[in-house]
């Protein structure tokens, strides 16, 4: 095991792809010489050459597109996009291009792309440096999508997406870029697709989370256990497909459930992991389904005081925490 | 002895290196299209299939375009009337019919998608979908791929004048052209997207002038003179071959046919102007040149017409016989893991 950061966490596993197989290469803007605009892709254009770090022009629907038609011929592509704000560009190419190519060619053609995206704020990134654009992919069959929060998960989810069969959205949160270190194991390992994980247990009550707010909740959780309130914390990792068995199982131990996201609540991921706990367990439940996520705005602004107000923090889900587990 | 005359003018084809047994096949290909297409709106008509869509008036650009290329070897990204197109490199009327008839044995979409919505691997015809010109990256993908494997191939992607002012479009061009990929980029003018005519579309004279923007060059070809198109893209793909990069080919014809089966055209324009149109048809100027220089005969004709309608009779009757789909087919191959 190495102690290292979220982003060289990244950076790890597509040199580690890079490595193993030919038809792996990655695309994006900056990607090549200057290494990504936060430093993702450093170092992969002097050991792989411009071709498998290719700088493209700025221009987000044909950076799928071109990773798309070569997925299609047997390629192994990684389309970076340099903010997720910058995704919607690409969106037909994701969602009726991608998402789409296996089914409707009877499984004929395969799409084996990664698209990852630096989304979410508490950078002073402004509307357009700091969405998560989860909820404008999540429902889309055909697509995967995982949003790790450590760098194990980062590494591990990343090496399964590029060795997945179908296209996998990868949102890495930019915040946790530096700010999250942790182990990861000096051998070859995956993070399977559609496992989400326990990061913590207790039995009073259950929070669903993924992303940065999984770190607000675990820091949230030791406070609360001096309180003498022990928090269940469930990781989805990945968004879609969504573990829906580690969902039940979870709610079923402590009866109560908090889901926690940054993105906005109208029409979030959250409300989904409600819909099903509320098709499945409803009469198991101790209190109502909670959810404390991003305020229904357009996006987060700039300001110190706004920025602050709209990201969700330790304070604010130890908060939600606690009165769910007095409830 | 009889000696050939030595005045006896090489034709145009000799002249571009095509035998007599090749331009015969492709007006072969060009008229089974046209019989498969008649078909398919007759079908329509007659309620045995839900929707055409036609590519009348556009088979000797298609032709033209397709006898340049490679038959499974190059990379082909058609759009929705490229009948003749695929037809050229290698799709069957029997599989056509299954398409436009959305049975299970289609190999196109397994009777998915609508009729158009070309796609096989055995024949490297790419999967495509409806939104105009997302193909157009997908072809700048393919050709990167070439470029980055050292691989003799080149790419074929087609598309409408009016889906020309698509962002997909232009972004793909652009990347193309900036990597200088083995790409042809044929744009099908046929003077119409819907009821919106080309002045409405676009404020260029040319849509080959776009080409410029993008750096390569942008050829404009008389789409229904079939020699005249496999000339100019003849010449395209031996560019793309030598590393020269893109070229954007734009073939100026008519569509003759309502934009689909669900389309009144004479609430958009005259009879008048339809018909002029008719008189300018591809198929028969073809025909009459190929008479000129006695490849076609009367016996020879006969016998094809008679060939054409055989295999148009006999897919007819195979797929509209054949299986649908089960109901239950609709949940295959969303992903490549079918547990999940
Ligand atoms: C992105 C998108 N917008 C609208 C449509 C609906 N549509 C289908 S074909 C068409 C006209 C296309 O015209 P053109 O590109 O000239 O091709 P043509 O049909 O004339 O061959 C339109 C508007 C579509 N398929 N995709
Ligand atoms: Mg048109």
């Amino acid at each position: 095991m190495t102690t290292i950061s979220y982003i060289d966490a990244i950076n790890a596993a597509m040199q580690e792809e890079l490595q193993r197989d030919e038809n792996v290469f990655v695309l994006g803007e900056d990607v090549g010489v200057k290494g990504g605009v936060f430093g993702t892709t450093k170092g992969l254009m002097e050991q792989f050459g411009e071709e498998r770090a290719l700088d493209t022009p700025l221009a987000e629907s044909a950076i799928a597109g071109v990773a798309i038609g070569a997925a299609m011929v047997g390629m192994r592509p990684i389309a970076e996009m340099q903010y997720s704000d910058f995704m919607l560009p690409a969106t037909n190419q994701i969602i009726s291009e991608a998402a789409k190519i296996r089914y409707r060619s009877n499984n004929d053609w395969q799409c084996p792309i990664v698209i990852r995206a630096p989304f979410g704020g508490g950078i002073f990134g402004g509307l357009y440096h700091s969405q998560c654009p989860e909820s404008i992919f999540f429902g889309t069959p055909g697509l995967k999508i995982v949003a790790p929060s450590t760098p194990y998960d980062a590494k591990g989810l990343l090496l399964a997406a590029i060795r997945d069969e179908d296209p996998v959205l990868y949102f890495e949160h930019k915040k946790c870029y530096r700010s999250v270190t942790g182990e990861v194991p000096d051998e070859d390992y995956i993070v399977p697709i559609g496992k989400a994980d326990v990061k913590r247990e207790g039995d009073d009550i259950t929070v669903i989370t993924y992303g940065l707010t999984v770190h607000f909740a675990l820091q949230a959780a030791e406070e609360l256990a001096k309180e003498g309130i022990e928090a269940h914390i469930v990781d989805l990792r990945t968004l879609q497909p969504l573990d829906k068995e580690a969902i039940l199982e979870s709610v079923r131990r402590t009866g109560k459930v908090l889901i926690l996201h940054e993105d906005n609540k109208t029409g979030g991921v959250g409300a989904e992991v409600s819909a099903i706990i509320s098709e499945e367990l409803l009469f198991e439940l101790d209190a109502p389904i909670a959810r404390l996520c991003g305020y229904d705005v357009p996006a987060m602004p700039i300001s110190p005081p706004l920025e602050k107000f709209y990201m969700l923090n330790k304070d604010k889900v130890m908060e939600a925490m606690r009165k769910l587990a007095l409830f | 002895m009889n000696h050939k005359s030595s005045a006896v003018e090489t034709t145009r084809h000799e002249q571009l290196g095509l035998t007599d047994a090749q331009v015969l096949e492709m007006y072969r290909t060009m008229l089974l299209s046209r019989r498969f297409d008649e078909r398919g709106l007759l079908l329509q008509r007659s309620g045995k299939i839900n929707f055409h869509v036609s590519g009348i008036g556009q088979e000797a650009a298609q032709v033209g375009s397709a006898f340049a290329f490679r038959k499974q070897h190059d990379y082909f990204l058609p759009y929705y009337r490229d009948y003749a197109f695929v037809l050229a490199v290698g799709m069957t009327v029997r599989e056509l019919m299954l398409s436009i008839f959305a049975k299970a044995e289609d190999p196109n979409s397994a009777g998915r998608q609508m009729p158009g919505h070309f796609g096989s691997k055995r024949l490297n015809i790419v999967t495509g979908s409806s939104p105009v010109t997302t193909q157009v990256p997908h072809a700048a993908g393919i050709a990167l791929v070439a470029k980055m494997k050292k691989q003799d191939i080149v790419t074929y992607a087609s598309f409408g004048d009016g889906s020309s002012n698509q962002g997909d479009f232009h972004e793909g061009c652009n990347f193309a052209g900036v990597h200088k990929l083995p790409v042809v980029f044929v744009c099908e003018n046929n003077q119409y997207a819907i009821s919106v005519p080309y002045s409405k579309q676009v404020a260029c004279e040319s849509i080959a002038d776009r080409a410029v923007g993008y750096g390569f060059p942008g050829v404009r070809v008389d789409g229904n003179d079939p020699l005249e198109v496999y000339r100019v893209t003849k010449e395209a793909h031996e560019r793309a071959r030598r590393g020269e990069g893109p070229t954007l080919i734009e073939t100026v014809t008519y569509r003759i046919s309502p934009h689909s089966t669900s389309d009144n055209d004479l609430a958009y324009r005259t009879k008048e102007e339809v018909d002029y149109h008719k008189g300018r048809d591809p198929i028969p100027r073809f025909r009459e040149y190929l008479y000129a220089c006695g490849v076609l005969s009367e016996s020879v004709e006969t016998d094809m017409e008679a060939e054409l309608a055989g295999i148009i009779k006999e897919a007819t009757t195979y797929a509209d016989q054949a299986p649908f789909p089960q109901p239950e087919d609709t949940l295959k191959y969303v992903y490549g893991d079918e547990s999940i």
